[in-house]
């Protein structure tokens, strides 16, 4: 078990009349080497709970422990575990602030205690992980596109080697192209590094691809924990909550009220076709 | 940390000092501040307090909003009142070294300390009772005539509440840059003082460039929406003083009137 939320709740302004929960009663548990979705509509508390993983913000009452330890405890060393825990916020590219790129990457390192030669090792490992060229390292962070820039602020979380990535919207405000290439490049480090990732989405589609769970947040609370397929099941719940499933539910629970024998938990495009393939293949037989 | 200055932060509440006009509000405050320094003697302080916690009884905002205010100046406050400890001249208690501490001096000392919390409290009510949109537009108003000498009036105002209206966003802002960098290891707590300067690079620039674009936007979405200056420009909410706030100007002057017979007359009371 490497982090694990027990009965966590987080309450904003306490003791004033803008106090407010942003997370009751959490209870999660995070496995090494899992691709997890969270999603959740504006407001739902998913960005209070991220926090909590690496120590950003300490809860009002309950327990964050990481590798079995109480990251809350006497002496715990919160840099140590922020070192592991990685969080990319939402539109991380605000937080540039060097010269140029490679050194931006190595401002983790650095405080990592690396010495100079060591950091830009590990910012080179990380921005050709990311996919930014050597021609682009000693250009000013400010110079670059869009996507580039958030691919950059990525590797600099990157370069710490954490063993968990935790990504707020890494996609929000890019286009199509963009956010392929971003999910793609996380999906690759999840696969190679073995990376323990957690994305934050509002894409169903993006999470059905890449996640192998999904923890659904609304309105402070977990409410579903579970595979993507069973979680998506609930289309109804969702929607009530503000979110749907991806579009490919609503057409294969379409065809199936329609007399079509399909799998209705499938979620890709990939995986609809092929249902939809063999069930016309089956109705031909019959 | 930056959330301890309550000036400027309004607490929402439905109460007779929340519907008041700002206008009134503002004199009110302005009237309040002068009488401090009006008194003479202790019976004018009890004659403020009574009124001060009258007024704050009335506004339903928990006392404790108001003494927030005070942790930013406490430092002034603090070296106000020891300067004058020490350096009024008069009737010697005690005595040490090059330092001398009057009985005029503990008087002087006390008297400074509460104009100086009364001070504050009073524009706190103010502030906290009033949004800042409806303090800048009260200020607006009772700036108009200052039109007339080529005070551009109506910019001064909208300058200030966008300033009013980017503080919250910036202290968000602020928030977000910091906790970023914390989670890359970045430390803003431990080191000497120019070390922890130099740690502030990675949140100062940022934030300058955050708060560049921002403004940025801000001049385009009103440029966007033919925003020019004052003239001709009308409001959806006109300010409009209603009988609650004319009874409260009557009150007003009842107590200034009172503060300045007492100033006059004062010496008599025991």
């Amino acid at each position: 078990m490497l982090i694990e939320l027990k009965d966590v709740t987080y309450t904003y302004s306490v003791g004033t009349v803008y106090e407010v929960n942003a997370l009751e009663h959490a209870n999660l548990s995070i496995e090494e080497g899992q691709f997890i979705g969270i999603i959740g509509h504006t407001g739902s508390g998913k960005s209070t709970l991220i926090q909590h993983f690496n120590g950003l913000v300490q809860p009002t009452s309950g327990q964050v422990l990481y590798e079995g330890q109480d990251i809350w405890g006497e002496g715990y060393n919160l840099r140590a575990l922020r070192s592991n825990v990685g969080l990319v916020f939402q539109y991380p590219e605000h937080q540039l602030f060097e010269v140029d790129i490679l050194s931006d990457v190595c401002f983790g390192p650095k405080n990592q205690g690396l010495n100079k030669a060591e950091a830009e090792e590990r910012a080179r490992e990380a921005l050709t992980h990311v996919g930014i060229g050597e021609e682009l390292y000693h250009k000013s962070p400010f110079e670059l596109s869009g996507g580039q820039k958030r691919r950059v602020a990525i590797a600099g979380v990157l370069a710490m080697n954490p063993k968990v990535l935790i990504l707020d919207e890494p996609t929000a405000g890019l286009d199509p192209k963009g956010r392929d290439e971003i999910l793609d490049q996380i999906k690759y480090l999840h696969d190679t590094r073995g990376i323990t990732i957690l994305l934050v989405s509002h894409s169903m589609e993006d999470v059905a691809r890449y996640a192998e769970r999904l923890i659904v947040m609304n309105d402070a609370k977990v409410a579903f924990d579970d595979t993507p397929k069973a979680v998506f099941a609930h289309y109804k719940e969702l929607e009530i909550m503000g979110l749907a499933a991806p579009q490919i539910t609503y057409i294969m629970h379409a065809l199936k009220r329609k007399g079509l024998a399909v799998d209705t938990a499938a979620t890709t495009v990939e995986e609809a076709k092929k249902s939809i393939l063999d069930a016309l293949a089956d109705r031909r037989k019959a | 940390m930056l959330r301890d200055i309550t000036l400027g932060q309004y607490y929402p509440s439905d109460s007779v000092i929340h519907r008041l006009d700002p206008r009134v509000k503002f004199v009110s405050t302005m009237v309040f501040i002068v009488s401090l320094f009006l008194f003479k003697g202790f019976t004018g302080y009890v004659l403020a307090t009574i009124v001060l916690a009258a007024v704050i009884k009335i506004s339903k905002v928990p006392f404790k909003f108001m003494v927030k205010g005070m942790k930013a100046i406490l430092f002034i406050l603090v070296i106000t009142m020891l300067f004058n400890v020490f350096l009024t001249p008069g009737e010697v208690l005690a005595h040490w070294w090059i330092f001398k501490i009057t009985r005029e001096g503990i008087v002087l000392a006390v008297k400074m300390g509460i104009r100086l919390s009364y001070l504050i409290i009073g524009s706190s009510v103010m502030t906290l009772t009033t949004t800042p949109n409806q303090l800048t537009d009260g200020l607006e108003r009772l700036l108009g005539p200052l039109k007339k000498i080529r005070v551009p009036v109506h910019e001064i105002s909208m300058m200030m509440s966008i300033a009013l209206r980017f503080i919250p966003i910036l202290m968000e802002e602020t928030d977000k840059i910091m906790k970023a960098q914390i989670a890359r290891g970045a430390d803003f707590e431990s080191g000497n003082l120019i070390k922890k300067v130099k740690n502030m690079v990675p949140l100062l620039v940022p934030l300058f460039i955050s708060a560049f674009r921002r403004a940025n936007d801000l001049a385009m979405a009103m440029e966007a929406r033919c925003y020019h200056g004052g003239e001709g420009r009308t409001q959806m909410k006109p300010l409009v003083y209603k009988r609650m706030d004319w009874v409260a100007y009557v009150l007003v002057l009842i107590y200034l009137l009172g503060c300045i017979a007492l100033r006059i007359w004062g010496g008599m009371l025991p």
